[in-house]
């Protein structure tokens, strides 16, 4: 039996005319919207507490103390939901030695020219750095969180590890809000690439375009698949 | 001695507080600063600076202030252990806003043993890291006479004060969720009276007046205590958070370290003033400028699938159909 | 006090030693830090621990627990030694010249006419030579050997620097600085007070403790002067009041005395109060005890107490003992002879020394009663508390009758202070619930018991059923009442002495003062010291003008203070000879060529000539004393003794056990340890926080201070392996305690002969009711031990031992 070097074990051709690819399965896709939907909670929350001018914010969660309070359960929620999403796509996120090629013509990639690029697996190393930024941003929000989570840990650290968890939670906030706006901006972008987490299916021009190890592998695979 | 009803702030603590009702002056039209862009009157109405002025080398630690404290902010601080030291409670708490702390010190220059009792709490920073830190608009306000308050119908209990705090004397209630600490009374001194603990304590050890006042009669204090061999003694007023409300008067004030870690030389730590500075600001802008710049870039360019794409991605998928262990199996065999 | 808590701020010198004034007293404390403040005044503090006063002292001396009187004859010792002595005062204002009879003598710690068997002395020979005139005899060149002034400079030659080192364990260095800045107090225009309290008076010899401070005062010429004076620091609140008005066992209010058995008559009583003066010219006061007593007799019992049935003296019970103190109560009623007991006002069970013998005590009455606002522990005696109490109820057929009365909060009448100031108060609440005044208790008891002698008769009904009881609502004396009659008033019209026939007071009057009583029943007076409190001129007590004209601190019109308003006692002695003042600058009462005037009330007749009259008018002698004759049982100068439970024996004669004379009964001798069992010295104290067992009903106090503990040195604690706010146990040979732990530099050890002597402090406040934590009182270990003169409890100096306690406290 032929292994995946490219693929995930759900990815699969879906129809051949036109070409339709299985990209992620529903339980994926529940996970990413979920963590979406925290994560944009947690900017709106952190938000209001961040700066003044953003304070109205709170009103959407009901108030100030209402915010103060729920933030970090939704911190909490995101960590979960994004580890679960990490489990699942880290193996697909691991550098390649495509990747450096894909960096060295990152010019290549903002102009859309992509016949200058080598052809690469699941994912190409800016979906990467979304990923990893996101993984190590969360951790470090996650940690900075308890820290200054005063409502159950008022005595986890120092006052003074305590202040520059603060600030170190609100640059990280900044990060991945920035993270954040990268990835919706290279999804629409890229077109063709939303219906992966809406249908869980991308096009088979997508994938052959951006993609096209990832393709060939599923398309090698196409009469072994049932028998997985 | 009664207090003139046409002083603005009261000049002493002991002196019989006006007896016709009075109209509190503490309002919002007094404030001239105010948490996290929280109003300010745009006239604050002009009151003398106060202080209260703690001389330790007065005070015989009987926490009288304590005590008042508790009676006239009707908190109910718990019956706690004994844990083999004299503060009790052993910290500050939500229902304890001041405490008397108790270092016991071998004097190296002197050979002598010293006893430092100094009464902690809030030091009404002319320049509050707690209002610095604070996200909640109006929850920390500070009024024209320097008094700075906690506003806890505003307050959201996120405890930011307490990392902004460089004297570490916020609490948070895990009751209802507020932050407190002493609010140099000033619900008394809104209508001429001095602070409770002030009033309670027996040996004038914690007085209050105006500013002025108080620091003039801190070097009298001085003085005194130098001619006693005290030959550091001074006033603790320290710049570095504006001055403060709240003084003290220190037979060692070169070591304010060894009275229970009175900070040497306080001021807003860094991250913090970053924290609220820089952090935010850039970080704002950042976030704006990347988004509006996604949105300019999006409508100028986009990467679209052409239609030769979908082609040649049928191609590949019919080509791999036909081939058995066709295209892709190649590169699969070492996964 | 011989002075007044506002008097402090006159002061250069604040001593306090055997008190602790800034913790136990911190409102009139505040004097102290005003002398600091505004004159430059020091203060010491001698004290075994470094205490809350201490931290703000320009100096400290650490003193072992109960050798105090070594350290202050060591001070008398070094003011001779090096000319600190206000010689003007000490020739003409003490009895310093005086001839003392040559029978007098001490030697191996004891005064000539020790009786072992007795355990007391025969006093005959601590007196003065009394001339052919009927004077005693003097010598003013203070040169005769016999004079007090040499008898003393012999009596205090041995306890020198080195001996109080040895001794007291405080370092010689430390001692001698002291007695420097003492020393300087000895000009006249210098001043030093002594704070002191329970320290020097709660051990087997407190009365000498003080007479040593008051020698002391008298040689450096600071009594009767402003910012000087001997100034016992109260406990209570109107603990003052209690003594003026006769709750002691052998006084009847003013401080005159209960007969005893050995005057069965009134002649025989009056004899030995003669008080006739014994030196020429000199006012002794007290020879109006008779104007004294019989106005008291006269408001007591009214028309029945005539001119012949010598003023129903034989309605007063004649003591068949010195004393009936509440160590002989309890003793007494330890052997089954007391049967009913009133507890009010106080919470024995944990305030009397000794508690396994209390509660036994106790347990064998029949009827307890106790009266006070709150719950105590008292009246819950039979009450099993776990480890806090173990008792077996079922064993103890006491029947107990609580009855909750106000607090002072809730009435109406005067609180006498340490400056003997009567400060009205009005009730700023109602009593709650059930809670009853104590006069309405107090009046319903006394009715049911006259309206039973009415009734029934019985061997003796007349002092019950004659007793003067003419208030409005005979259920309930109002204070205006009670107070009115402790000023006493005139019974019929008294005429001027001087002219007879103009009437000075008319029948029904209140008196003006006690200058107006008379002894032949034409005055009735309750307290004659109280007299002038509340006159025809009103209630003087409630005064509130807080008016000081030149900031003497005299605040001569707020309030009222006996006697006569005066705020400073023996004040005349505050000027020179001819009476100018000592200190020109602190200018109290002079004469002004016809009179004596002043700030003050003068404390002399207005009249009476300077040089012809001595300023202390209430002595025989005219003058203070030195050498106080046969009026302490324990010796006429203080003599060093140590506490019952001592580590080290008597310097003076190692065989003695303490006081020779002190309140010890034949069944508490056995349950005294040794250093051998209980190597470690304790001493008891009260903390800020709290005031005695009150306070941990409340819940501030409570959290202040919450919880038993005991201090001890970094040392001790090192040594036995304790740590700091572990729980330890303490015990003497009379029971146990457990507690936290207080590990601190504040107490060091002390070396006494040559060992370390550890000191381990135990504070009160705690029992097994209230809203602060379950604990125990000192008195689980202290000795069933009294002072030889007044019989306070042997509190402050016992010994214990410690050891670290595994787990925590049950129930």
């Amino acid at each position: 039996m032929t292994g995946r070097r490219y693929s995930e074990p759900g990815d699969r051709i879906l129809s051949r005319d036109p070409v339709s690819v299985r990209r992620y399965a529903g339980f994926t896709r529940l996970n990413h919207w979920f963590t979406a939907t925290t994560l944009i909670l947690l900017a709106l929350s952190g938000f209001a507490l961040f700066d003044p001018s953003l304070y109205w914010l709170s009103s959407l969660f009901g108030g100030g103390q209402a915010t103060r309070w729920v933030h970090p359960f939704i911190g909490i929620a995101l960590f979960v939901s994004f580890m679960i999403l990490f489990v699942q796509l880290v193996r697909h996120n691991l550098f390649r030695r495509e990747d450096a090629v894909w960096a060295r013509n990152i010019g290549a990639v903002v102009k859309g020219d992509e016949d200058r690029l080598p052809e690469l697996g699941k994912y190409n190393l800016g979906q990467k750095f979304v990923f990893w930024a996101m993984f190590w941003l969360i951790v470090v929000l996650i940690a900075t969180g308890f820290m200054i989570w005063y409502q159950f840990f008022p005595e986890i650290v120092s006052v003074d590890t305590r202040r520059i968890a603060l600030m170190v939670h609100s640059i990280a906030a900044v990060l991945t809000i920035l993270t954040l706006i990268l990835h919706v901006f290279a999804a629409i972008w890229t077109r063709g690439t939303l219906s992966a987490m809406t249908t869980g299916t991308v096009s088979g021009g997508w994938a052959f375009r951006h993609h096209r190890k990832w393709l060939r592998e599923l398309a090698g695979r196409q009469r072994t698949d049932p028998a997985e | 001695m009664t207090i003139a009803p046409n002083v603005d702030s009261p000049r002493t603590a002991t002196a019989n507080p006006p007896v016709q009702p009075a109209q509190g002056n503490l309002g919002q039209a007094a404030v001239v600063r105010s948490s996290a862009g929280g109003p300010v009157a745009e006239n604050p109405t002009a009151l003398t600076p106060v202080a209260k002025l703690i001389d330790v080398s007065k005070c015989i630690g009987c926490k009288a202030c304590q005590s008042a404290c508790v009676e006239w902010n009707d908190t109910h601080p718990g019956v706690e252990e004994n844990v083999g030291v004299y503060e009790n409670p052993h910290d500050l708490t939500p229902d304890m806003f001041t405490l008397m702390r108790f270092a016991e010190y071998d004097n190296p220059e002197t050979g002598d043993f010293e006893w430092l009792i100094r009464k902690d709490g809030c030091m009404h920073c002319a320049d509050p890291g707690c209002l610095t830190a604070c996200p909640a608009p109006g929850a920390i306000v500070q009024y024209s006479n320097g008094i700075v308050d906690f506003i806890h119908e505003n307050c959201i209990g996120c405890g930011y004060c307490v990392s902004g705090c460089p004297f570490d004397i916020p609490r948070i209630s895990q009751v209802d969720h507020r932050s407190y600490k002493c609010t140099l009374c000033s619900d008394r001194v809104a209508v001429g009276q001095g602070p409770a603990c002030a009033k309670a304590c027996p040996t004038h050890a914690i007085t209050f007046g105006t500013k002025d006042d108080m620091t003039a009669l801190a070097a009298e204090r001085v003085e005194d205590l130098k001619s006693r061999g005290y030959d550091n003694a001074g006033l603790y007023d320290p710049q570095g958070v504006g001055g403060t409300h709240v003084m003290y008067v220190l037979h060692h004030a070169d070591k304010p370290g060894i009275y229970n870690d009175l900070p040497e030389d306080p001021q807003i730590a860094g991250v913090v003033e970053n924290w609220k500075g820089p952090t935010k600001t850039v970080g704002l802008a950042a976030i704006g400028l990347a988004a509006l710049g996604s949105v300019a870039m999006g409508l100028f360019s986009r990467v679209a699938v052409e239609p030769e794409d979908e082609r040649h991605a049928e191609d590949l998928v019919d080509r791999a159909a036909a081939i058995p262990g066709g295209e892709g199996s190649g590169e699969g065999k070492d996964a | 006090m011989t002075n007044s808590w506002t008097d402090i701020k006159n002061t250069d010198l604040v001593v306090v030693m055997g008190g602790n004034a800034a913790e136990a007293h911190p409102c009139g404390f505040k004097w102290v830090t005003e002398a600091k403040h505004h004159r430059g005044a020091k203060l010491i503090v001698v004290d075994p621990r470094f205490t809350r006063t201490a931290s703000v002292s320009d100096y400290y001396a650490p003193i072992r627990p109960g050798t105090d009187i070594v350290f202050l004859m060591a001070l008398i010792r070094h003011m001779i030694e090096n000319d600190k002595v206000q010689w003007d005062y000490v020739r003409n204002y003490t009895n310093a010249a005086y001839i003392v009879r040559d029978d007098f003598g001490w030697s191996d710690g004891l005064f000539s006419g020790y009786d072992e068997e007795k355990r007391d002395y025969d006093k005959k020979s601590w007196d003065y030579v009394i001339g052919d005139d009927g004077f005693a005899v003097t010598d003013p060149t203070l040169e005769n050997p016999r004079c007090v002034w040499q008898l003393l400079r012999a009596h205090v030659d041995a306890y020198t620097p080195e001996l109080v080192e040895r001794v007291c364990g405080t370092p010689a260095d430390r001692f001698l600085k002291v007695a420097e800045m003492i020393g300087e107090c000895s000009s006249p225009t210098k001043t030093m007070t002594s704070m002191y309290a329970l320290g020097w008076t709660q051990h087997s010899k407190g009365a000498q403790n003080i007479r040593g401070m008051a020698m002391l005062q008298l040689i450096l010429g600071n009594i009767g002067v402003r910012g000087g004076g001997m100034n016992a620091l109260r406990g209570h609140s109107n603990i003052q009041g209690l003594t003026d008005i006769g709750l002691m066992s052998n006084l009847i209010p003013g401080y005159l005395n209960i007969p005893t058995e050995q005057e069965p008559d009134w002649a025989t009583y009056m004899k030995s109060r003669a008080f006739k003066p014994l030196r020429p010219g000199q006012t002794s006061y007290w020879q109006n005890y008779p104007k004294f007593m019989v106005s008291f007799m006269k408001s007591m019992w009214g028309d029945a107490a005539t001119v012949e049935n010598d003023w129903a003296y034989h309605y007063l019970p004649k003591l068949d003992v010195p004393a009936y103190d509440v160590l002989r109560i309890f003793e007494m009623m330890d052997q089954g002879r007391c049967n009913i007991y009133f507890c009010q006002g106080f919470n024995g069970l944990l305030a009397f020394p000794d508690r396994g013998k209390v509660t036994r005590a106790l347990s064998k009455l029949k009827l307890l009663v106790t009266i006070d606002p709150l719950e105590t522990e008292t009246s819950r005696f039979w009450e099993n508390h776990g480890e806090h109490n173990d008792v077996d109820p079922a064993a103890i057929q006491t029947e107990v009758l609580q009855l909750p009365s106000s607090c002072f909060a809730e009435d109406e009448g005067a609180l006498v202070n340490s400056g003997r100031w009567l400060q009205w108060h009005w009730p700023g609440a109602e009593p709650p619930g059930e809670a009853k005044l104590d006069t309405w208790i107090m009046a319903q008891v006394f009715l049911r018991v006259r309206d039973l002698y009415l009734k029934e008769g019985g061997v003796f009904p007349d002092p019950i059923v004659n007793l003067t009881w003419d208030y409005a609502d005979a259920n309930e004396p109002t204070p205006e009442e009670l107070a009115k009659e402790m000023n006493g008033r005139a019974l019929s019209d008294l005429s001027d002495p001087a002219d007879p026939s103009k009437t000075l007071v008319k029948a029904g009057q209140q008196v003006l003062n006690f200058s107006q009583l008379r002894d032949d029943g034409s005055t009735a007076c309750g307290c004659w010291i109280y007299s002038g409190s509340w006159n025809e001129n009103g209630n003087n007590m409630a005064r509130r003008d807080n008016s000081d004209p030149d900031s003497t601190g005299a605040f001569a019109n707020w309030t009222w203070s006996w006697p006569l308003n005066r705020r400073i006692l023996y004040n005349r002695a505050s000027s020179d000879l001819d009476g100018n003042p000592w200190d020109d600058s602190r200018r109290l009462v002079w004469w002004d060529g016809a009179k004596w005037t002043g700030y003050d009330v003068p404390d002399i007749a207005p009249t009476a000539k300077p040089g012809e009259v001595g300023p202390f008018i209430m002595n025989q002698e005219g003058v203070s004393r030195l050498f106080s004759r046969g009026l302490m049982r324990d010796g006429p100068f203080p003599t060093h003794m140590e506490p019952f439970e001592s580590p080290m024996a008597n310097v003076f004669n190692p065989a003695m056990r303490g006081n020779p004379v002190a309140r010890v009964f034949e069944s508490d001798v056995a349950r005294l340890g040794d250093s051998a069992e209980f190597p470690f010295v304790a001493t008891s104290y009260r903390l800020t926080e709290h005031f005695h067992y009150w306070t941990k009903h409340n819940a501030v106090n409570a959290a202040l201070q919450p919880e038993f503990f005991v201090e001890i040195s970094e040392q001790l604690a090192a040594e036995k392996g304790i740590a700091k706010g572990g729980r330890v146990r303490v015990w003497s040979k009379r029971g146990e305690v457990w507690a936290k732990a207080l590990v601190t530099k504040r107490i060091k050890p002390l070396i006494c002969d040559g060992k370390p002597v550890h000191v381990v402090g135990i504070p009160l406040h705690w029992g097994f009711v209230g809203a602060a934590r379950k604990g125990w009182g000192p008195n689980s270990l202290t000795p069933f031990i009294g002072d030889a003169n007044v019989e306070t409890p042997e509190f402050k100096a016992f010994l214990v031992n410690i050891e670290p306690a595994a787990g925590e406290a049950v129930s």
